[in-house]
């Protein structure tokens, strides 16, 4: 096992090499220019001294060792000096964001907790509304609640959030106006009146990314639940004379979880891919926001460190799943 | 399959049964995907017949006309701007809303299923390519997991954002938008259909009937087309729904950020991000897109529910 994941985690260095060289190459080759909002009036002399202070004037192969450099090296260094107080980056180049001239990783820092915030909770709160309902759902399959579960998460795959979103702010915050539609970063959680306003604000954004993360682990937990009920083991414990929720809540469900809880490691990237939709819908000013700011700026070093570091965490996610499955499920065996 | 029609011409006397026609008996037993199909029909037919029969121009300015609501609000609010021309109402600057609901349903449609079709193409490509072919397995399923762990939508978003004023030098506004959104959706989700694909071939390449096949010397080619694709398109096409529904979801979510195709061309998505700004005096201006988009997609996932139970030789005929 240790093998294997070491083999895995030297595996993953090449692998996200590749996607960081295309990433850079897409914004290389593309014929978007960085200058191209700037005025007219201003001379080309004076232009390509601009480009070359945004570092835009050396080749690629100079470039992306570069940014390479700063980004696995000179940035950590900045993060454990902080951290530590030590002085191991000594003053080197950081990579530094077009529009606002500060260090690309303060300005993720700052935006990193609202998107955690949202999309962690959103995440929690729709894994555990799944797994309840994926049990019944296969322990009464056939029945009314199993086919409401199933119209149900049709209809979580099908309604964009976009449209949920929406749709939630029409009735939630227009018509009824029990919620605010718009998310409030400043907000800051001291007593009881703040916090409740904290939690009303995030129940719209929470939900509609929920309601996707649901929709997808309940039909896996339901099929996986499906799938050992009907086996001999479940059966021979019936016939022990155990009593029907140990079977079903001890035996059948802890086999049913293996694949499940993988399901659940893989989908963490795409809920910030989805964060980025919703963080629009209710303003709120998270990565995904950012993401969208930089790239309407012609951001290029934004843009990069944000969709790199969105790679780091599908990369991780899938090996994370592929450890979690050989250690959790004994009959696998990676050797 | 052209087997099976020289065959029921031949047995006339005995019932012809064709291996379709199973096909679709077992697919009408699913409500769910028979009234998916049935909306599919509809809204196809809206989007592609309507605006001939209401030949009102999506893009013509009626500013004195602006902001009527939908004919229904006259029910609730007496006092409501509606009228009988106007009959899902106008946008703030005059538009037609059912013209332009029916010029968007067109060009989401039309991305949709091209871009659909282009995955499944590359997909089925790849898939076969490294099932078929050993020495090509280990390259292009790499390159598939490499694929797979790029973050999708900002690179959609990157791409939009990059190539967008080039291509539309090149092909005009909207045809170099169209190409630039239908092939970026395309090279972006082919790589489930790859996997199934690779998956099923190399399964039946295992059986007597490929082994039959080789010994009499049919070439590769031949194989691919004549004995193992016939065999993996079930599982092709149930990829196929899959990504027709999350192509539509794709565009509108790219038209929704503002990346998608230019204000003049309305495509559902648009339509509902131009309303955001005004959806709390006039709700219905997103709902009606927003259900556009939901409803398709969701039928078209029932229709690959139903497929998938229709294709399976295991549960038809019980």
């Amino acid at each position: 096992m240790l093998t294997y994941t070491i083999r895995r985690l030297l595996l993953s260095i090449p692998t996200l090499l590749f996607i960081a060289f295309v990433i850079f190459m897409l914004l290389e080759l593309a014929p978007g220019d960085p200058m191209a909002q700037m005025p007219l009036t201003i001379p080309p002399e004076v232009k390509e001294k601009m480009r070359l202070a945004l570092g835009l004037g050396e080749p690629w192969w100079v470039r992306f060792p570069l940014w390479l450099k700063q980004f696995f090296i000179v940035e950590p260094q900045y993060w454990i000096d902080q951290t530590f107080g030590t002085n191991f980056a000594d003053g080197a180049q950081r990579i530094i964001s077009f529009q606002s001239r500060s260090p690309v990783f303060d300005t993720i820092a700052e935006r990193m907790p609202q998107t955690l915030w949202v999309v962690g909770m959103s995440y929690v709160v729709g894994v555990l509304i799944a797994l309840p309902i994926g049990i019944i759902s296969a322990y009464r399959q056939y029945s009314v609640f199993d086919n409401v579960g199933t119209f149900v998460s049709m209809i979580g795959f099908s309604v964009p959030p976009f449209f949920s979103g929406v749709v939630l702010i029409v009735i939630f915050s227009v018509s009824l106006g029990w919620l605010p539609s718009i998310y409030d970063t400043t907000h800051q959680v001291v007593d009881w009146d703040t916090f409740v306003f904290q939690l009303r604000q995030m129940i719209m954004p929470v939900m509609v990314l929920a309601l996707q993360t649901t929709a997808q682990v309940s039909r896996y937990m339901r099929a996986s639940m499906l799938d050992n009920l009907g086996q001999d083991y479940v059966r021979t414990a019936r016939a022990k004379g155990m009593t029907e929720s140990v079977v079903v809540m001890k035996h059948v469900l802890r086999n049913s979880m293996i694949p499940v809880i993988t399901v659940i490691a893989l989908g963490i990237p795409s809920i910030f891919g989805g964060a980025i939709i919703t963080e629009q819908i209710f303003k709120v000013n998270g990565l995904g926001q950012l993401l969208i700011i930089a790239l309407q700026g012609s951001d290029i070093p934004m843009v990069m460190t944000i969709t790199f570091l969105l790679a780091v965490l599908i990369v991780m996610m899938n090996l994370i799943a592929d450890i979690l499955y050989g250690i959790l499920d004994p009959r696998i065996r990676y050797d | 399959m052209t087997d099976q029609a020289v065959d029921t011409a031949v047995e006339e006397l005995t019932k012809p049964r064709n291996q379709w026609l199973d096909v679709w008996d077992q697919f009408k037993t699913h409500k769910g995907a028979v009234v998916g199909l049935g909306f599919l029909i509809f809204i196809t037919l809206f989007c592609a017949i309507g605006p001939l029969i209401w030949d009102v121009d999506p893009g013509k300015l009626d500013i004195r006309n602006k902001d009527v609501r939908p004919i229904y609000m006259a029910i609730f609010d007496s006092e409501a701007k509606t009228s009988w021309a106007r009959p899902m109402g106008t946008d703030h600057l005059g538009r037609d809303i059912m013209a332009n609901t029916m010029q968007g349903g067109r060009i989401s449609l039309a991305v949709g299923w091209t871009a659909m079709i282009l995955a499944v193409l590359i997909g089925t490509l790849v898939g076969v390519f490294a099932g078929y072919f050993k020495r090509l397995d280990g390259l292009l399923m790499r390159f598939t997991d490499l694929v797979l762990s790029l973050p999708i939508l900002p690179l959609l978003l990157v791409m939009m954002l990059l190539f967008r004023d080039p291509l539309r030098a090149v092909f005009g506004p909207e045809q170099g938008i169209f190409i630039l959104i239908v092939t970026g959706i395309g090279i972006t989700s082919w790589m489930q259909t790859a996997r199934i694909v690779r998956g099923d071939v190399m399964a039946i390449k295992e059986r007597e009937f490929v082994l039959a096949a080789r010994s009499i010397g049919t070439p590769a080619r031949r194989m691919i087309t004549r004995h193992l694709l016939p065999n993996v398109l079930s599982p092709i096409m149930v990829s196929a729904t899959l990504g027709l529904a999350t192509a539509i979801i794709t565009e509108s979510a790219l038209s929704f950020l503002g990346l998608g195709f230019p204000s003049d061309f309305p495509t559902w998505g648009k339509i509902l991000f131009d309303s955001v700004d005004r959806m709390t005096a006039f709700p219905e201006r997103v709902i009606w897109p927003g259900l556009a988009i939901s409803l398709t997609v969701l039928s078209v996932n029932y229709i690959g529910d139903g497929l998938r139970d229709a294709l399976d030789p295991r549960i038809r005929g019980q």
